[in-house]
């Protein structure tokens, strides 16, 4: 039987030597509870012999768990402790896995650098003065600068394959209603999907393995069984077509991502797989799209944080004011910011302009995928990312080039087909991604294709 | 006051008034809507609360196929299409009681829409009153301004409750007729027939928003509405309508302009005032609930809900009338409940009861009576069979009968003969007896008897009464007339 208490101390010191470099990957973790749970495990004989025995995961603050406060990065949730666990966590306990902390994040999951979390920024491991990417910023560093080997983090437009990319470990993020919602605090809720990351592929895949399934407290999972746990890696592709989507590879591209991507795709044709030029003619219309459909749902989905009954509460002389005074204190820019354009697209005379038309845009990129699958096509391959990690404050003052950050992300998301990134080379240094992009349900496949990958692909070798 | 069918006054232009209603029903559900706690009334506040009804961070609904089971049938019961694919959606507001800020709803696809619900209006006679639509939502938990002094109190049991909103056409003509629209709502999903809800006002189980606007007698446009809330009883609908029916009329009368408002009832006081009007109509910003899949209900299953509905009021009284010669004011008295109507049906088919009309009688007059509800009688239709049978035998009269009744009720373990016969009430037609009693009244009442053959038949009432007396009420009052008629004979 493994020794879980020695366990316990381990990831403590990997995440002590991780904080102590300034990552701050973490929001909260001690190794008292991490000790207190390892106590516990060894007395439940199930979980003591789960997949996952053993095994330090750290969970990103938007998702709700009884050991430590779920802040979402905001200040208006400030020390909130959840009275119940999310679905994806109790489930990574009944494997047997030790909660290990909560992780950074941009603030209620919006943002792409995790220079939104109230809390102060992660940092990349691998460049200190460089974002870890969002808004999973913090799992991503965590995983990055081994402190575990694997993170549960979020989606809603990219937020895991994006800070996976760019701290050069593997994201994955499942089909819609793979995993349940249940615990996870709302940001977009027909995008919003708990995704995992890890330090190659087969850590992601056991852990997405371990929280998948049917939930009856989300009534959009689906009704399937768990994931199985990925074999070894396969040696050839061979019968494998893969797509290469044009629209992913603009003019102008960033010259390492363009040469990882551009090995990438002569190792899988090396691996014996077929790749073929593919189009997505929607994609330019995800970006905007994204932001009518994820901000909508998010003014709604934040509309409980009021001060009534949890959280921040800022006293005035009637509700309104109270209201006002609450969320505005409570609430950073960007949040503020999606809560107004949400609220705006949403308003009667202008719902039919923005909502409606964005939900129709949404069915086209959604057609668009179905439509490259049904032609025998496996799995798409594309860029994770425009560019390698970017600087601190480099995108800040310009919400729109953040948001162009998530270009290569958003779709997968908004079409609710599973994508998994993983690290494809360096350039200058930096971690680039590459995404693997599989038809509905294709989690299997993607992560097939994606440990034969890794297995030839050098992804510490500079690209160029 | 008195109101006339159009509301008019006397000597003012004759306005029509047009009402329409929506009326929220609690459907009789064990747990709420969208979680498992308990959908009871009256528990201590904030005792069935958990993180979704609460909405918690990170709770999501998981809908109750009961409460969509219980609107079904209330949709069928209305005479609605139900739709095979209806589309949960959030509507969007700030409230101190509405925990999730919004509230979970349908808008532009609603469970069910085109139903009609008829009725007799005093005014009009047999109405038939369109209903719009009918959708399924969760209740808000509720305020309490009064608890704490200075401070707003709020009870979340009722949030997350399962509600449908039953929305009319403006096809209501008076107050009253809103409140026999009620009434016959209240009948048909009430615990007498569907039994989707207690449709209790009081408890808030049933609650109205009215519509009300006026028009010229003979018009067909629709004027500027206003609406009227805090209605707390049917009694308070018809006083609240008929409150600002008159304002309207009145303030119509002066040349000024009905603005849309909502209008407040004070039931003390029985009149309305405006709310403070709001600088903007609310914008509630429904969209499509995206934590819930639309409600996709097959053909197969909404058949078999349909079938399961009781036969409604309606029906029965039509049936009634037809089957056992009942006149429409009496097929109302035994149709008011299924329940009621049951027993009615059975004791008819009991072994020599007699015709529908005198079963009727016996129901209507004597049965009903025992009930402390009005919907159920609480008396085995066997034992009421036995008492029927002994008095149409003429072993019981029908005086004696009442007494027995309420006896057999209290023990109805009791055959009724014996309950007859331990209270001394069982008739007696015994020729001897009646005779000596006829002899002691012949003699008792000589100058009555005189009259009598003088030609006051009349007379004979009195006689039989007072041999009836003498027997303390156990002769057989056939039996008595017969025994005089021959003692009188000249």
């Amino acid at each position: 039987m493994t020794d879980f208490r020695k366990a316990a101390t381990d990831a403590a010191a990997r995440i002590a030597a991780c904080e102590a470099k300034g990552t701050h990957a973490f929001l909260a973790w001690s190794e008292e509870a991490l000790l207190e749970q390892a106590d516990a495990l060894a007395a439940s004989p199930d979980a003591s012999r789960g997949a996952l025995a053993g095994e330090a995961v750290a969970v990103k603050d938007v998702i709700a768990d009884a050991t430590f406060p779920t802040t979402c990065g905001s200040k208006i949730l400030d020390g909130w402790r959840s009275p119940f666990e999310a679905t994806a966590v109790r489930r990574l306990r009944a494997a047997g896995a030790l909660v290990a902390g909560k992780t950074g994040c941009d603030e209620f999951a919006m943002g792409s650098s995790t220079e939104w979390c109230a809390y102060g920024p992660s940092r990349n491991p691998l460049d200190p003065a460089r974002v870890p990417g969002g808004s999973s910023g913090g799992s991503a560093a965590a995983v990055a600068a081994g402190a575990v080997s694997m993170a549960l983090g979020s989606e809603t437009g990219g937020s895991v394959r994006h800070p996976a990319a760019f701290c050069g470990v593997v994201g994955i993020k499942p089909t819609y209603g793979r995993v349940s919602r249940y615990g996870l605090v709302a940001f977009g809720s027909s995008l919003d999907q708990i995704g995992t990351l890890g330090r190659d592929v087969a850590s992601a895949a056991r852990l997405l393995a371990a929280i998948s399934g049917r939930d009856d407290r989300d009534a959009t999972t689906l009704d399937r069984v768990p994931l199985g746990v990925p074999g070894a890696a396969a040696t050839t592709l061979a019968g494998t077509v893969i797509g290469v989507p044009r629209e992913y590879f603009p003019p102008g591209l960033h010259a390492g991502v363009a040469a990882a991507t551009r090995k990438a795709r002569e190792r899988l044709q090396a691996l014996g797989a077929e790749v073929r030029d593919v189009s997505l003619p929607h994609t330019r219309y995800a970006v905007p799209t994204y932001y009518i459909v994820a901000p909508a749902e998010a003014s709604s989905n934040l509309a409980r944080y009021d001060g009534v009954r949890y959280g921040r509460r800022e006293d005035a002389s009637d509700v309104r004011a109270m209201y006002r005074a609450t969320r505005g204190a409570g609430f950073g820019p960007e949040v503020r910011r999606r809560i107004l354009l949400g609220t705006y697209v949403l308003s009667a005379g202008y719902y039919d302009a923005y909502y409606a038309k964005a939900q129709r845009v949404r069915e086209a990129i959604r057609a668009d995928f179905a439509r490259v699958f049904a032609t025998g096509v496996h799995a798409l391959f594309a860029p994770t990312t425009p560019t390698p990690a970017f600087k601190f404050g480099e995108n800040l003052a310009d919400p729109l080039a953040m948001y162009l950050s998530d270009v290569f992300v958003c779709t997968a998301n908004l079409a609710w087909v599973p994508a998994l990134s993983l690290p494809i080379g360096r350039d200058e240094g930096l971690p680039i991604g590459g995404q693997l992009i599989g038809p509905m349900e294709g989690e299997g496949t993607i992560v097939r294709i994606a440990q034969a990958l890794e297995r030839v692909v050098d992804a510490a070798a500079e690209v160029r | 006051m008195t109101a006339s069918a159009g509301g008019e006054r006397a000597g003012a232009a004759p306005w029509e008034t047009v009402v329409g209603l929506e009326v929220h029903v609690q459907l009789l559900t064990r747990t709420k809507m969208f979680c498992g706690c308990s959908a009871k009334y009256g528990d201590p506040p904030n005792t069935n609360v958990c993180p979704v009804c609460l909405g918690l961070p990170g709770a999501l609904p998981a809908p109750n196929e009961e409460a969509v089971r219980l609107a079904v049938r209330a949709a069928y019961a209305l005479g609605c299409t139900v739709h095979g694919r209806s589309v949960f959606a959030r509507k969007n507001y700030f409230y101190p009681d509405l925990p999730k800020g919004y509230q979970i709803s349908q808008f532009d696809e609603p469970l069910a829409t085109g139903g009609a619900l008829a009725f007799v209006s005093v005014e009009r006679g047999p109405v038939t009153v369109r209903i719009k639509r009918l959708h399924l939502e969760e209740d808000a938990g509720k305020s309490f301004h009064d608890r704490v002094p200075g401070k707003t109190a709020v009870d979340f049991n009722r949030s997350g409750v399962p509600l449908v909103e039953i929305v009319s056409e403006p096809d209501l003509r008076s107050p009253a007729e809103a409140r026999a629209y009620l009434t016959v709502l209240k009948q048909v999903l009430g615990p007498g027939y569907v039994k989707v809800s207690n449709c209790n006002m009081e408890e808030g189980s049933l609650r109205v928003d009215a519509n009300l606007s006026i028009r010229p007698a003979g018009s067909t446009e629709l004027r500027t509405r206003t609406e009227v809330k805090n209605l707390n009883s049917f009694s308070g609908v018809e006083r609240a309508l008929t409150a600002e029916r008159e304002r309207q009329v009145a303030a119509t009368g002066r040349g000024e302009e009905i603005v849309q408002a909502t209008m407040l009832f004070d039931a003390a006081t029985g009149a309305v005032r405006a709310t403070r009007s709001k600088e903007e109509a609310q914008d509630y910003r429904y969209f499509p609930e995206p934590d819930l899949p639309p409600l996709v209900l097959t053909e197969r299953w909404l058949a078999t809900e349909k079938q399961a509905l009781p036969e409604l009021p309606a029906a029965k009284r039509e049936r009634f009338e037809k089957a056992y010669v009942l006149s429409g004011a009496e097929s109302v008295v035994v149709t008011a409940t299924a329940a009621i109507a049951d027993y009615f049906e059975a004791l008819v088919g009991a072994p020599g009861a007699g015709s529908g009309k005198e079963v009727w009688n016996w129901v209507a007059n004597d049965l009903l009576s025992l009930s402390a509800d009005g919907e159920t009688i609480p008396l085995p239709v066997a034992r009421a069979s036995e008492v029927l049978q002994l008095a149409r035998a003429g072993k019981l009269s029908r005086q004696a009968a009442r007494r027995v009744l309420p006896d057999l009720a209290a023990r109805p373990a009791d055959a009724a003969l014996a309950v007859a016969e331990r209270l001394g009430l069982l008739q007696v037609s015994d020729g001897g007896a009646i005779d000596g009693w006829v002899r002691e009244t012949l003699e008792a009442h000589a100058a009555e008897v005189a009259r009598y053959r003088a030609g006051e038949a009349k007379l004979m009432g009195f006689l039989v009464g007072q041999v009836m007396k003498r027997s303390a009420g156990k002769a057989d009052p056939k039996a008595v007339s017969a025994a005089l008629a021959r003692a009188l004979k000249p």
